[in-house]
Formats: C-alpha cells, structure tokens, sequence
C-alpha cells in the first residue's frame, strides 16, 4: 500500500500534463473521439463481457489500453468502464493497485498511457477509494505541530478515530473544568462568626447567605436553632446571636446540611430553586432549572433538655 | 385447631409481630433523632429520641452509660415520649452503637444526626 502513495502525487503531475495531451489528442482526431463516446458503449460492452472479476477487469483494462491505444475510440470507453468498476467495488480497489503500479511504470515509457491516466483522474472516483486506502495504513504527523497528515495543505482523509482523539484533547485543553461542570459547584461566601461575650456566637453574614440561597431568613434561622438546640435573636443590623459557642466549621457544616435537605434539587441537583408554602401548610421546593417539585419537611426542633433550670426560674 | 379454644388466646408471637409492625408503621417516617446541646462551658448533652418501643430504654441506658463511660438518664415528655439524655457529645458513640451488631442492628436510614 505504501508504494501506492507514491504513484498518487505522480498522477496529479500527470494529470495536468495528460490533459492537455487529451486534449491536443482530441484535436488530433476530434472526430473520432467525439464519434468515441457514441461507439464506447458498443466496446465497453465488448470488454466487460469477458472478464468477470471486476479487479481483473480493470487490469485487463488497462492492459488492453496500452495495446489498444491506437484506438482513441477505445480509451474513453476504458476510462468509463474502470469508473463503473470503482463504484462498484471499492474495496477492490486496494488489491489490484500494485499491479496496477506495475503497469504504470511499464507503460510510463508509452505517452499514451498517461493519457489514460489522465481520463482516470478526470473521472475523479478513483482517486478517492484508493486515498481511503492508504490512510488507513500510514497515518503519520503530528496534529499538535501540524505536520504529516495533519498540515494544512495535505488533503488526505484522516481516520476517524484520530479525529476524535484530536478533539478530546482539544477540547480539553481549552476546556480544563468541562470535567468538573458535571457537578456544578455552588458557592457560598462563608458565615462569619464573632463572639459575643462568652457565651454568645454572632453569625454576621446571614442576610447574605440567606440571599444568596434566595431563602427567607427565619426558614434558616428556624433551622439553625433547631439544629444546634439553641435559641437566640435577630440584632438590629441583621446578624444572628446564637446562645452558646460555635464556630465556624460547625455553622457551616450546619449550613451544608440546610442546603442539601432545602435548596438542592434532589432531581437535577441545581441550586436554582424556590421554597413556598403549598396547601395543607407544607413546604414545597421547587426547582427552576428543571420543574421539579418536591415536598420538605418542616423543621421540627424537637426535644430539648432544659439546661440550667434554676436560672430560667429566675430568668 | 377451632376446637381448642384454650390455644388461640394466647399466641406468643403474634403480639410481637404487632408491636413491631406498630414500631415499623411508625418508624416509616419517624426517625430516630440524636441531638446535641450545649451546657456550660465545653460540656454537652445529648439526646436520643424516638427509640422503638420495643426496646426497653432502662436497658439499654444501662448498656450505653457502661459502654460510654457517661451518666444519662430518661426524661419522659409529654410529647416525644421517653428520650434518654446522655452527658458528652456522644453521638457517634450512640449512632455506632444502635446500627452495630452487638447493639440494636437497627437501619441507619432511620437514625438523623443533628447538631454541628
């Protein structure tokens, strides 16, 4: 096969030359020849009659040309025939093609046989069965480069599977996070934590969080207190007095927990989601990514053990 | 089997099927909630609530308190029923101890943990 890349390039040269010697050949006889297409049929018929195997045929073919060249007639009925041949069986092709080789370069002597070729590469169909071919075979370059195959005035097809290798590492290249937007990341700022006093935690950026979560404020205060079994208050510039120690890491493992249970999308996990109160005094998340609807619960603070008795007597 | 009446009043296992379809029933939705607050200080109490019924809590206080290393007792409320209250954080301790095999081989879908 790789020997047929050589001839390839050959045939192009050729094919320039070879035109204008149909050509002037055309003008030698143009009688002839256009009587030719008339009568090509008539010989065409001749031809394929006896050889079965369409390889064959087409050595036969061109052998026949380098005979019968003589005949301009004949040539155009040929040319014809090996494009019926082409179409027919491309895979045939890639077998007969050294042989074919052969011929050319014994018959490279013979101006008439560039004449021949000349009509093949006119005809254009088996250029492109043959390409196919050899690609298959020897793919070599670097795309990253642009070299081989891969150039920019090369025109042979490149495989597919090298195709797709490009484009995934094309895509990735430029693409580093393309992987990673599967699990779209949501981000939050951080709850920022002050103490107050001793015994007092001050979330400070509530207001954003809450915001930023498109959820009310006292839906995640409810939940905040519930969870870490405590109560507090609402200051007058918006933060959120927790009664006890905590820090941060535990506000917002708290926080995590609020968001998965009320803002995630269970279906399509989008954080684009709206929390209202439906019929019946239930709450419904609904998401705006997707459409889905879904029930949550509500927060329940449950049971608490009352700590410091004597001084909630006195309190 | 009708003609003796003696044997159909009392059969051993269809009360405890009952009760533990009744535990099941309501474990379908309600949860075993551990829970944890703070008191003074670095010190915390915790709570577990909602334990089936057919477990005897004194019982398994017993085992905990020993278990643990901690002091606990069983506070009856009026509406979550009897809750044991354990001194520390042991929440770990007590979610380990109910899924395990030598504890309560319960189903760790039915036990929340809250607090931070």
């Amino acid at each position: 096969m790789a020997e047929v890349e050589q001839p390839l390039p050959e045939r192009k040269a050729r094919k320039s030359v070879a035109f204008s010697e149909g050509a002037t050949i055309m003008d030698e006889n143009g009688n002839i020849s256009e009587s030719a297409q008339d009568g090509t049929k008539s010989t065409a018929e001749k031809h394929s009659s006896p050889s079965i195997d369409q390889g064959v045929e087409e050595v036969t073919k061109q052998m026949e040309g380098a005979d019968m060249f003589a005949g301009m007639a004949k040539k155009k009925k040929k040319s014809k025939k090996t494009e019926d041949a082409d179409g027919e069986a491309p895979a045939a092709d890639g077998e007969f093609d050294p042989s074919s080789l052969k011929k050319k370069k014994k018959k490279s002597t013979k101006p008439k046989d560039d004449d021949f070729e000349a009509k093949l590469a006119k005809a254009g169909v088996e250029g492109a069965p043959e390409a196919e071919n050899e690609q298959a075979v020897d793919q070599d370059g670097d795309w990253e480069k642009g070299t081989g195959i891969w150039s920019h005035d090369n025109k042979t097809p490149i495989a597919y599977p090298l195709l797709l290798d490009r484009f995934f590492e094309l895509i990735n290249h430029f693409n580093p996070d393309i992987l990673s937007s599967g699990s779209r990341s949501y981000k939050i700022p951080p709850p920022q934590c002050l103490r107050e006093g001793n015994k007092k935690t001050i979330f400070a950026n509530i207001a954003e969080i809450c915001k930023r979560m498109k959820r009310n404020d006292d839906h995640v205060i409810q939940f905040l207190f519930a969870e870490l079994g405590t109560s507090g208050s609402v200051d007058g510039s918006k933060r959120l007095v927790i009664k006890g120690r905590f820090q941060q890491k535990q506000i917002e493992n708290v926080l995590r927990r609020y968001i998965m249970e009320y803002v995630t999308c269970k279906t399509c996990r989008s954080p684009d989601t709206e929390l209202s109160k439906g019929e019946n005094r239930l709450y419904f998340v609904t998401c705006n990514s997707c459409g889905s609807r879904r029930s949550v619960q509500a927060i329940k603070s449950g049971f608490t053990a009352q700590v410091g008795k004597r001084k909630r007597m006195q309190g | 089997m009708s003609t003796i009446e003696n044997l159909k009043t009392f059969d051993p296992f269809a009360e405890a099927d009952d009760d533990a379809g009744a535990a099941q029933k309501k474990q379908g939705q309600d949860y075993i909630h551990i829970r944890i607050q703070q008191r003074n200080g670095r010190k915390t109490l915790t709570t577990v609530q909602g334990l089936p019924k057919k477990f005897d809590q004194k019982k398994i206080l017993k085992v905990i308190k020993k278990k643990f290393a901690c002091n606990g007792t069983i506070v009856a409320d009026s509406e979550m029923g009897e809750v044991i209250q354990l001194q520390g954080d042991q929440r770990k301790d007590v979610q380990e101890f109910l899924v395990a095999k030598d504890g309560l081989e319960l189903d760790a879908k039915t036990i929340k943990v809250h607090g931070f």
